[in-house]
């Protein structure tokens, strides 16, 4: 077969409509490359090879009746966090293991209605607690660029997956910078939408109030084609909000004429690798010359971000992880009464850093702390949220980078957790204002590594950063690029 | 200010904390933990530099209110369906360990 | 020395909605164990809660009944700790903001009023249901997420016997409200009970023990009947109260310490970022207002005012907002209002305890009882026929009307043949008949019932006794 699994999801939708090609065509190529390449990646923590193939097929049959559902036979590989009804969703633990779904997540079921076949599902940090999915109890994954090299977390599976031309768009999640940052290290887009734009029912929660489904893939045009099936209100889903959702693909064009973009002081800050700021000076370059008009503005409270984030995040993770206690799914380690068998449960079944986490949110939370740590991290927050609505009454979108240096080393701060969690302060604002971000691929650094550009839209606006990350894109070739991972 | 950081509030006792989380925690895991632990913490006491007087706090990022349901059935999980993840089950029920009261 | 005691209750009440509080499965008791469940209520990994408008409805409509404030802005908690039954290991509750504030419920013991007050109501999620087996225990998550109301009152009681008309007053209301069933047996209302003892004269309220999960209203009296004393004991005799749990053995008639090895519970409660606010506007609380049904206290009066019933009669009708409710639209009906609440009182709850049911399930109607008792103020009827009747009526349910006329059952208030049974009568008793002439009036009742026996019950007793009296001659 013709390397189908390097197109893009829109490319494959023309090709299938055309008769081009077959859903089972792009699955067995699919498989074929991740037979060939994953052995040395690591994208997958599990595939259903025959079940893929049989709903590829069923979608050709459609397709010769007459279906013309957008998604109709593509397959798609999702993060092990999201549950897919007959699957495993392990979360990347040891705690899930054995467990199967019963249900699919609303954006699942969203993108089934389209005619979506769900290929695999990828690696990911242990609860997407992590930036560099090294924490998963799953194995390891490599980026496709550099195999010595993380490829970013806690997406890191299926950046890696889209990288590796092994998927041709991916589902991740991002509560902190998990879908943008290892899009950025893998040299793909990774959108976060707006909390509230996407269900999140299905997503097994990290942090309830941070997390957002969004999608991993080549190009924009194919981020705003997935959001497209994925948006709107769900409910089954409170925090889902009831906003009309736009034709995104008809916001996509070459220029970015009338379009105000913001620059903010605290995001071009000394400890940026170098030439990850040359790479996002030049894409504003590049944005000025596509017609934006720049304006400089100060989002204060960024020196704060990455605080409230580990309060807020790990509060919400303590609980929200309560439930794994081998009562009625999961892993267990039996006791003498039921105390001793969750301490034994959870105590085998977690992770370091999911354990450190827990910690942390059980402490910010305890008698006596809840007002100097949780409440005020919850006010901080309000500070950072009204950042963003002063920076947008004066701009369209916002411009920075997505991490202050390219893929890290694997192993490199696995000991150094305050280290790691700094490498997020560019991507936990997003979420703690709760608006969308775009990663898209601005450059190499000097080894190879890619480099992403952050573009940040107001709250329901990811039109804007659409229209803006597409217009620069089609300027730019960075897109295409692939790794070599014949060698 | 009343929320500030009182003076012992980045010592954090592990063990006692990995209790009420109902985790068992190895004494290697207790030393590693509790350093670096109480170095994020230092960290995380920066906040108390910012004066919050008078701001609301943010529990949800979208202000939404009022989000009800219609008080209807829906179709739930047969009970094989609802066992079949099940670690132990016994008689229909989920079993534990005999529960202490 | 003498002891003040101090009671404060938390009533744990199941709402009557039809799906659970955040997920559609049905809000059942019983079935077999696991069969209410869904990925929801069973805590699986990435489901969230949805909040049913009914259980903030049915909550709203109590806080209006017993007069508390309805916040105008409510929102929903977590409460961290781990247990078998409790799926997600935190409950969804309400912390520092519920749904209602303030209120109070009237009591009245050995004729003394009172109104107890209410702190608050909260709205939560109820847990699943634990067993035991031999070395193990066996949980059943039916249970989880039905909705739960949580009625905190103000430490205002001083008596068992003044716990015990709380919870029944309490009762009472949530039944006219139709929030709940109230049914004990199936744990629709189950209390918590905190209580202290404190030397007269002494300001501070003494070290607090809570006794938990009673569910019986008995239980309730009969525990603190046996606590309160307890508690006395150990001051008497210079020991220190210890602050703890105790549960209520109704077996041996005490309460023990629980052996939980739990520390110090640390709820670390925080606001439940799944769910909304609720900020209801001020009309939709008006609208659930205008629909509150009239309570207890109000409705004794007015039926004591409106229909001139004693002030006991009217308690008893009012007891059970089923049993007003009939008796009241008999009366409409029946226009006579003091044999409609004789009826009632008497024929109507002797029968519905004789055979265990409640009106509801009972196939005499109001309209049909209204019918008797115009039949017996027609003198259609006497009153020994429409006490036959009822029972049938009772029993089968029918028209009163057609029923005299098929069983031929009308009363004989023909005078001829009055007379005829009276000629009777006399000529073959003569004995009571000069009895009576000699001024023994009991005489004539013998008369009265030989006439009666002769028409087969269907003479009018009334015009039988005139007559006789005009035959017979003096009065
Ligand atoms: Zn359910």
């Amino acid at each position: 077969m013709a390397g189908l699994s390097n197109l893009t999801l829109h490319e494959t939708a023309d090709r299938l409509a055309r008769g081009e090609c077959t859903s089972e065509d792009l699955v067995r190529d699919l498989v074929a490359a991740i037979e060939q390449r994953d052995g040395k990646v690591g994208a997958y923590v599990w595939v259903n090879v025959e079940d893929a193939l049989a709903r590829a097929r069923e979608a050709d049959a459609a397709r010769l009746g007459g279906d013309r559902r957008p998604l109709l036979g593509i397959p798609l590989a999702v993060k092990d966090v999201l549950n897919v009804k007959d699957q495993p969703c392990a979360c990347g633990s040891r705690i899930l293991k054995g467990y199967v779904s019963p249900y699919d997540a609303t954006a699942i079921a969203r993108l089934r209605e389209q005619g979506a076949v769900f290929l695999g599902r990828t690696n990911m940090d242990e609860f997407a607690m992590g930036s560099t999915t090294e924490n998963s109890a799953l194995g390891v994954t490599r980026n496709p660029w550099d195999l010595a090299r993380v490829p970013g977390g806690s997406s890191g599976g299926s950046a890696a997956a889209v990288a590796a031309g092994e998927a041709l768009a991916a589902l991740g999640t991002d509560t902190g910078g998990s879908v943008r940052q290892p899009a950025s290290f893998c040299g793909c887009v990774g959108l976060k939408p707006s909390y509230g734009r996407v269900s999140r029912f299905g997503l097994t929660a990290y942090a309830s109030s941070l997390d957002q489904i969004g999608p991993m893939t080549r190009d924009v045009r194919d981020a705003a084609m997935l959001l497209q099936a994925m948006a709107g209100r769900d409910p089954r889903d409170s925090s889902s909000v009831e906003i009309p959702v736009p034709d995104y693909s008809a916001s996509l064009r070459n220029d970015l004429n009338g379009m105000k973009l913001g620059l903010p002081r605290e995001y071009f800050i000394a400890g940026t690798d170098p030439e990850v700021e040359r790479a996002v000076r030049a894409a504003v370059e590049q944005c000025r010359a596509l017609g934006a008009e720049f304006v400089e503005i100060s989002l204060p409270h960024t020196p704060y971000a990455i605080a409230t984030y580990y309060v807020v995040a790990t509060a919400e993770a303590s609980a929200n992880l309560a439930r794994f206690d081998g009562v009625r799914y999961g892993a267990r380690v039996e006791g003498e009464d039921p105390i001793d068998m969750y301490g034994k449960t959870r105590a085998a079944g977690f992770g370091r850093e999911v354990k450190r986490r827990i910690i942390l949110g059980t402490y910010v939370l305890s008698s006596g702390y809840y007002d100097a740590y949780y409440l005020r991290a919850q006010k901080v927050r309000t500070l950072i949220r009204g950042d963003f609505e002063k920076a947008f009454a004066g701009c369209d979108a916002i411009l920075t980078p997505v991490v202050p240096t390219p893929a890290y080393r694997i192993g490199e701060k696995a000991d150094d957790p305050l280290q790691m969690y700094l490498g997020d302060i560019f991507t936990v604002t997003a979420n703690l204002a709760g608006i969308c971000g775009l990663s898209v691929p601005c450059g190499f650094a000097g080894a190879g590594l890619p480099v992403g550009l952050q573009i940040l839209g107001p709250a329901f606006k990811e039109e804007n950063i659409l229209r803006v990350g597409y217009a620069y894109e089609q300027s730019t070739e960075w897109h295409l690029r692939k790794p070599n991972l014949e060698s | 200010m009343t929320d500030t950081f009182r003076d012992d509030a980045s010592r954090l006792d592990v063990r006692y904390v990995a209790h009420l989380a109902r985790l068992h925690l190895s004494d290697e895991e207790a030393a590693v933990f509790q350093p670096q632990l109480e170095q994020v913490l230092g960290y995380v006491r920066e906040l108390g530099a910012l004066d919050v007087e008078g701001v609301e706090p943010t529990a949800h990022a979208f202000p939404v209110q009022n989000v009800f349901r219609d008080d209807e059935v829906r179709p739930g999980l047969d009970h094989e369906a609802a066992m079949k993840n099940a670690p132990q089950e016994r008689q229909g029920q989920f079993i534990v360990p005999k529960i202490i009261e | 020395m003498k002891y003040l005691p101090t009671i404060g209750l938390e009533i744990h009440v199941q709402l009557k909605t039809r799906s659970k509080i955040f997920c559609g499965c049905p809000n059942e008791p019983g079935g077999e164990p696991n069969t209410h469940v869904c990925p929801v209520c069973l805590g699986y990994p990435g489901t969230l809660p949805n909040v049913n408008g009914e259980a903030i409805r049915l909550t709203v409509l109590t806080g209006l009944m017993i007069g508390c404030r309805i916040n105008p802005y409510s929102k929903f908690d977590r409460k961290n700790y781990f247990y078998p039954d409790m799926p997600k290991n935190y409950q969804i509750s309400q912390y520092d903001k519920p749904l209602c504030l303030g209120g109070s419920v009237e009591i009245e013991v050995e004729g003394r009023k009172k109104a107890v007050g209410i702190t608050r109501i909260h709205l939560e999620e109820d847990v699943g249901k634990s067993m035991h087996f031999g070395s193990s225990s066996g949980v059943d998550f039916n249970r989880a997420g039905a909705p739960l109301m949580e009625i905190v009152t103000e430490p205002d009681i001083e008596t068992p016997e003044e716990a015990q008309a709380f919870l029944l007053a309490l009762r009472q209301i949530l039944l006219y409200g139709g929030v709940s069933d109230c049914n004990l047996e199936q744990g629709n209302l189950r209390c918590d009970v905190n209580c202290s003892v404190r030397p007269e004269g002494q300001s501070e309220l003494g070290t607090k023990i809570e006794i938990k999960n009673m569910n019986t209203f008995k239980g309730v009296f009969h525990a603190l009947k046996h606590e309160l004393p307890r508690q006395e004991e150990v001051l008497r005799s210079g020991g220190a109260i210890r602050q703890e749990t105790r549960r209520w053995d109704d077996e041996k008639g005490v309460t023990e310490a629980m052996r939980s090895k739990e520390y110090a519970h640390d709820y670390r409660y925080f606001p439940e970022p799944d769910l909304m606010p609720v900020v209801l506007p001020p009309e939709t609380v008006e609208q659930w207002r205008a629909t509150l049904p009239e309570l207890p206290a109000k409705r004794r009066d007015r039926l004591v005012t409106e229909y001139g019933l004693p002030d006991y009669d009217a308690g008893v009708l009012v007891a059970d907002k089923a049993v007003a409710d009939f008796f009241e639209e008999t009366a409409r009906a029946s226009g006579n209002p003091k044999a409609a609440s004789n009826w009632v009182m008497t024929d109507v709850l002797r029968c519905l305890g004789e055979k265990q049911t409640e009106l509801k399930d009972a196939k005499l109607t109001s309209v049909s009882l209204a019918g008797l008792i115009r039949l017996v103020d027609q003198k259609v009827i006497n009153v020994p026929t429409a006490r036959e009747l009822f029972s049938e009526l009772f029993e089968k349910g029918g028209d009163p009307t057609e029923l005299v006329k098929t069983k031929g059952l009308a009363q004989v208030s023909d005078t001829g043949a009055l007379e005829a049974y009276a000629d009777e009568a006399i000529a073959e008793n003569p004995g009571p008949v000069a009895d009576y002439r000699a001024g023994k009036k009991p005489a004539l009742q013998f008369l009265v019932g030989q006439i009666m026996k002769k028409s087969r019950g269907k003479a009018n007793p009334r015009m039988v006794q005139e007559l006789l009296q005009r035959k017979l001659g003096g009065a």
